[in-house]
């Protein structure tokens, strides 16, 4: 770890503020960002800590129904306190790495990071969630843009994500036998409008919906409406798996997403 | 009833109120006064010819105390290796050069280049970034049979090619030709022993420091054997004689072979310690110790095995390639030669076994020995090719098996061992009982019926250990003694401390040694505690590995007992004004036989180091013994394992949902313990089996580089306790050592990887995927997807 300067402020106006000098970066849970730090494959001058900050923290319902959860509200947070109002997504939450981890990773930070086998892409897509910021609102179909890129601009904090309740939802994770992170990660959620599919850890231009599935699963929600596997194109091929593996189980998973969302 | 004390026994482990209240005192624990603390810049390239490093700059950086490179080793050893084979044609193995810190090349990722000693490791690290390096990048050589290949890249330029040695062991070449010519049915299996980091809880530290005053070097280090590093630094590398160089390795965090070695790491601690006269430490980070730590296994096979027409094997072949990485790690070349092919003949009859090895220098990692070491890459290829052969002629795998087993000891193999003992139908009966083979029909209907397929895999395994008949040893190229040694120290008021040259670093010695010393003399464990771990306080012992501990150097530790038993027969015989010869000692007390007149075990003690009433002009005061015990055979461990599997066949992922392992160890000293030994085993060799997977890329860059991509078993990996029962109740003594036992620790690890795996290919077959034979492992879930799907 290079040497940096720590602040810890306990508003978002103080966050912004914070977050003006030149190469400051916010922490959320520091899951992902402490790590890169021990490596020095970064070197912040300034660490903006946003745990502090009271008023992004916590999981309530908006008065559209949508659940609102602040973006500095851990993974262990959100499996509680969302299990009855989105129990997919409280199940998602609270599958995210180990005890340790989701007790200090939040939410803010996995979607500003945008891992491309994160779970939580999956559920704001699925969802067309919304991503509030200190600055405006983003649209999930708007908002991730590949593999570790997002809309957000330097020094924009996510201070709550709103999630439109589905009818029914179900996210079905096949882990990567070391990461436990998403090999694939399937989040189905059926709205009165129509089902929403999205995916994460397959592609290599990261988290992105299946839209052949949607249509499919709009007309008829059933396991047997999933349509065959997509291509194996463009698929991420590692160590763990080829591309054609990872396009097969999308299907898979997609299929026991909708057998488990009922 | 179970035994509450001595032999026998299930003692809690006393070391563990340490190790699980935080207490244990490890190497990174230990912080010299002074110290400084080392970074090495390792390299990103797999192979490079250096031609400059420049650290000036990095020389005038804060806190820099002096930075080194292979240079400041000019003249200074490398580092050696501790067996040298022998090739077919009677020429001894190649070994290159081992610098302590890279000369002329770096050969792998990982390979230190420079070290920068300075007054923090953060400033270290900063100043190293400040080094330039001027390296060009050479094709790098990972594939062995590439290596191989005429014209490849060398490794080493200095050799004629890659080739370490062409080693052929075993039955004559006509001899075995002749079987196979005579077979009804020969069964071919080609077949990959995966790449694995051993990956201990605790990584590697090393903290060298030394004394002007008195010219004396100390090194405290993570080693599974300190005597050993002692000789082989001392002598070796840096030319300090064992007098000024104490090795000490204090509690360790699991070691599973790879802290055996020794390694550049405590070379550099302990001359740097000197060069800049202040105690130099290093401490390995999780990242450093997946291209520093020496990797294990690394073969790739294929096994030939040849039936006559009723089923008889009648000959065996090999012929395998054994990845050595860059360089010789210190046991290296005789993992795949002497610990692997000496168990070819497994626990089965078949008059002709031939092994062929080849040895190869790859821009990798040094590979080395890993729990188990060359026995379970001979037990999985040889279980494999068996398994294969029994569904190619449409018979039952155990059937198969036992009629084909040694059933007579002592029994001499083709391959140069000498089985003492065993009873390989007795421990065949105890896991079929254990594993309610007759239930497993319904167990895979019900499987089916959730749309999994479900497999039963057998395996039958044996094992060499209690290394080693030193005699023996050096006859096939051994450059150390495999005996070990203990010292009894008795304390005036009846005490005891036995100082051994074996080290426990997650076995259980300071528990099990005093259950036997205890039992022996008749007094309570409490009065027991062993002395492990420090060259100046312990006899010259070789440590712990290859499941020697308690047949080597507990067999040791009971003949310095017997003499201090003999001695204080005498003292007693003085008090009692009886002859020793009628002394008898039981519980703890003295007595005169047939008599009640008695002296208890404290009063003679206190006799021996007060000697104001003792037969001083026919014995020394003081009651102390050493003894050296060198083993006349290998132990054979042996026993059958047997798992189920369930495939999801839609993802390929496996399961383990049962799993039995009945051992014969011998005599056991503490069941608990063993069961742990097993246990831990076990999940290692199911992580070998499913999970783990050490990668490089052609260019030789390492692909499994942590923990995100390097796959450990987890607790969920393994089954659950009720489904997972090991088994030690079947005991044919060993005949050669004192307590009768055999060793535990490694018997998991060698027989649970073909049970997996023979127990997936079998519920791929029972799902009609009858093309798969094999699947190389770790049998992940995309390697299983892509073999029923002919991908
Ligand atoms: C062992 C382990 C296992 C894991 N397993 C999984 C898994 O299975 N699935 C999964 O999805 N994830 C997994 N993770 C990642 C985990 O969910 C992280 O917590 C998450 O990716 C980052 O969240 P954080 O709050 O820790 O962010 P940090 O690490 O603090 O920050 C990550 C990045 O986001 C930025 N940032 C943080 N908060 C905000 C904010 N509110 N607004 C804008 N930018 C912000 C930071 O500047 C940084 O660039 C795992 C992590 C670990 C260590």
């Amino acid at each position: 770890m290079y040497s940096f300067d720590i602040q810890r402020p306990t508003s978002i106006a103080d966050a912004v503020a914070a977050l003006s000098t030149d190469e400051a970066l916010p922490l959320g849970g520091g899951q992902t960002l402490i790590p890169t730090l021990k490596q020095r494959l970064s070197a912040p001058s300034v660490l903006v800590s946003l745990g502090a900050i009271a008023e992004i923290k916590g999981v309530c319902t908006g008065d559209d129904g949508a659940l609102c959860i602040g973006g500095g509200t851990t993974h262990a947070t959100v499996a509680k306190e969302a299990a009855s109002s989105y129990p997919a997504l409280a199940a998602l939450a609270g599958n995210i790495g180990d005890p340790a981890v989701r007790n200090r990773g939040t939410i803010g930070g996995s979607l500003a990071n945008n891992d491309p086998s994160a779970c939580y892409p999956a559920a704001a897509l699925a969802s067309g969630a919304t991503i509030v910021t200190n600055t405006r609102s983003i649209a999930a179909d708007d908002y991730f843009q590949g593999m570790f890129a997002t809309a957000l601009n330097e020094g924009e904090i996510i201070t709550e994500v709103r999630f439109p309740v589905p009818e029914k939802a179900a996210y079905m994770k096949f882990e990567q036998p070391a990461s436990r992170f998403a090999l694939v990660g399937v989040f189905v959620a059926k709205y009165a409008d129509g089902v929403r599919v999205a995916v994460t850890g397959a592609s290599e231009d990261g988290v992105f919906r299946w839209t052949e599935a949607e249509a499919a699963l709009s007309s008829n929600f059933s396991a047997d409406a999933v349509p065959a596997a997509p291509s194996g194109d463009g698929m991420i091929s590692d160590l763990h798996g080829s591309g054609a593996y990872r396009a097969h189980l999308i299907a898979v998973m997609t299929k026991r997403a909708v057998a488990a969302a009922g | 009833m179970p035994k509450d004390h001595g032999i026998g026994a299930s003692q809690k482990r006393r070391e563990d109120v340490r190790f699980l209240t935080g207490a244990g005192n490890y190497t990174d624990d230990i912080n010299v006064h002074g110290q400084a603390y080392v970074h090495f810049l390792r390299s990103d390239l797999a192979h490079g010819k250096i031609n400059n490093i420049d650290t000036s700059a990095a020389e005038g950086m804060p806190g820099v105390v002096r930075i080194f490179t292979g240079k400041d080793f000019e003249g200074v050893g490398g580092l050696p290796c501790g067996w040298q084979v022998t090739d077919k044609h009677g020429e001894p193995m190649k070994e290159p050069a081992h610098p302590v810190l890279a000369q002329g090349k770096v050969r792998h990722v990982g390979d230190p280049i420079a070290a920068v000693v300075a007054d923090s490791l953060e400033q270290a690290r900063t100043a190293a970034e400040a080094i330039v390096l001027d390296i060009d990048e050479l094709p790098a050589v990972v594939d062995m049979a590439k290596a191989l290949e005429a014209g490849s890249t060398k490794v080493h330029d200095d050799l004629a090619d890659n080739l370490c040695y062409d080693w052929q062991f075993g039955t004559d070449t006509e001899t075995t030709d002749a079987a196979f010519k005579n077979a009804a049915h020969v069964t071919t299996l080609e077949l990959v022993n995966n790449r694995l980091v051993a990956n201990p809880m605790e990584p590697r530290v090393a903290v060298g420091d030394y004394s002007r005053a008195n010219d004396e070097h100390t090194l405290y280090t993570t080693s599974q054997n300190p005597h050993v590093i002692r000789l082989l630094m001392g002598a070796f590398v840096l030319g300090i004689p064992e007098h000024k160089l104490r090795v000490v390795a204090p509690d360790v965090g699991g070691g599973f072979g790879t802290k055996i070695f020794h390694y550049a790491e405590e070379a550099f601690c302990t001359f740097a310690a000197k060069a800049c006269n202040r105690p130099v430490k290093w401490t390995s980070t999780r990242s450093e110790a997946f291209m520093s730590d020496a990797h294990g296994r690394d073969h790739v096979t294929k096994i030939e095995l040849a039936l006559d027409k009723d089923n008889n094997f009648i000959g065996v072949r090999t012929d395998t390639l054994a990845n050595m990485g860059a360089y010789l790690s210190t046991f290296s070349s005789s993992v795949p030669t002497w610990l692997h092919g000496t168990l070819m003949a497994g626990n089965y009859k078949t008059p002709a076994v031939q092994v062929n090895v080849k040895a190869v220098f790859t821009n990798t990692v040094p590979v080395d020995a890993y729990r188990g070491a060359g026995r379970p890459e001979a037990t999985f290829q040889l279980e494999r090719v068996i398994d294969k052969a029994a569904r190619e002629l449409g018979v039952d795998p155990m059937q198969l098996r036992r009629q084909n087993f040694i059933t007579s000891f002592p029994y001499e193999t083709p391959v140069a061992v000498a089985y003492d003992t065993g009873d390989y139908h007795a421990t065949m009966d105890k896991m079929e009982e254990l594993m309610d083979i007759p239930g497993f029909a319904a167990r895979r209907a019900e499987s089916e019926k959730n749309g999994k397929l479900r497999g039963l895999g057998i395996n039958c395994f044996i094992e060499a250990c209690g290394i080693a008949p030193s005699n023996l040893v050096g006859q096939l190229g051994a450059r150390a003694g495999l005996y070990d040694a203990a010292t009894v120290r008795v304390n005036a008021t009846g005490s005891i401390s036995v100082m051994v040259g074996a080290h426990s670093h997650g076995q259980g010695h300071e528990t099990v040694f005093p259950q036997v010393v205890a039992e022996m003399l008749g007094i309570d464990e409490s009065m027991v505690d062993i002395v492990h771990g420090d060259t100046s306080k312990i006899p010259f012992g070789m440590g712990t590995y290859g499941s020697r501990s308690l047949a080597v150097c507990g067999s040791a530790m009971v003949r310095a007992t017997e003499k201090i038993i003999n001695k204080a027969k005498k003292i007693a015989g003085h008090l009692l004004e009886a002859s020793d010869s009628d002394i008898e000692l039981k519980d703890g007390q003295f007595t005169v036989a047939g008599t009640d007149k008695s002296v208890a075990w404290g009063d003679v003690t206190l006799a021996a180091y007060v000697p104001h009433n003792y037969p001083l002009e026919d014995i020394e005061p003081g009651l102390e013994e050493t003894a050296f015990y060198d083993p006349a055979n290998f132990t054979y461990p042996a026993g059958a394992y047997a798992c189920e599997v369930e495939v999801d066949p839609d993802t390929g992922k496996v399961t383990i949902e049962k799993f039995v392992s009945a051992d014969d160890f011998g005599n056991v000293v503490n069941p608990m313990i063993v069961e742990g030994q097993v246990h831990g085993g076990i999940a290692q060799g199911i992580g070998q089996a499913l999970l783990e997977n050490c990668a490089y890329d052609e260019n030789g860059q390492l692909l499994s580089a942590s923990y995100m991509d390097y796959a450990m078993p987890r607790a969920d990996d393994i089954p659950h306790m009720a489904s997972y029962v090991v088994d030690h109740s079947c005991q044919t003594p060993c005949t050669h050592n004192p307590l009768g036992v055999k060793g535990c620790g490694e018997a998991g690890a060698i027989g649970s990887p073909p049970t997996v795996v023979n127990a997936v290919i079998d519920a791929l077959h029972s799902g009609g995927h009858t093309h798969v034979n094999h699947i190389d492992m770790p049998v992940s879930p995309s390697r299983v997807w892509a073999a029923i799907n002919g991908q």
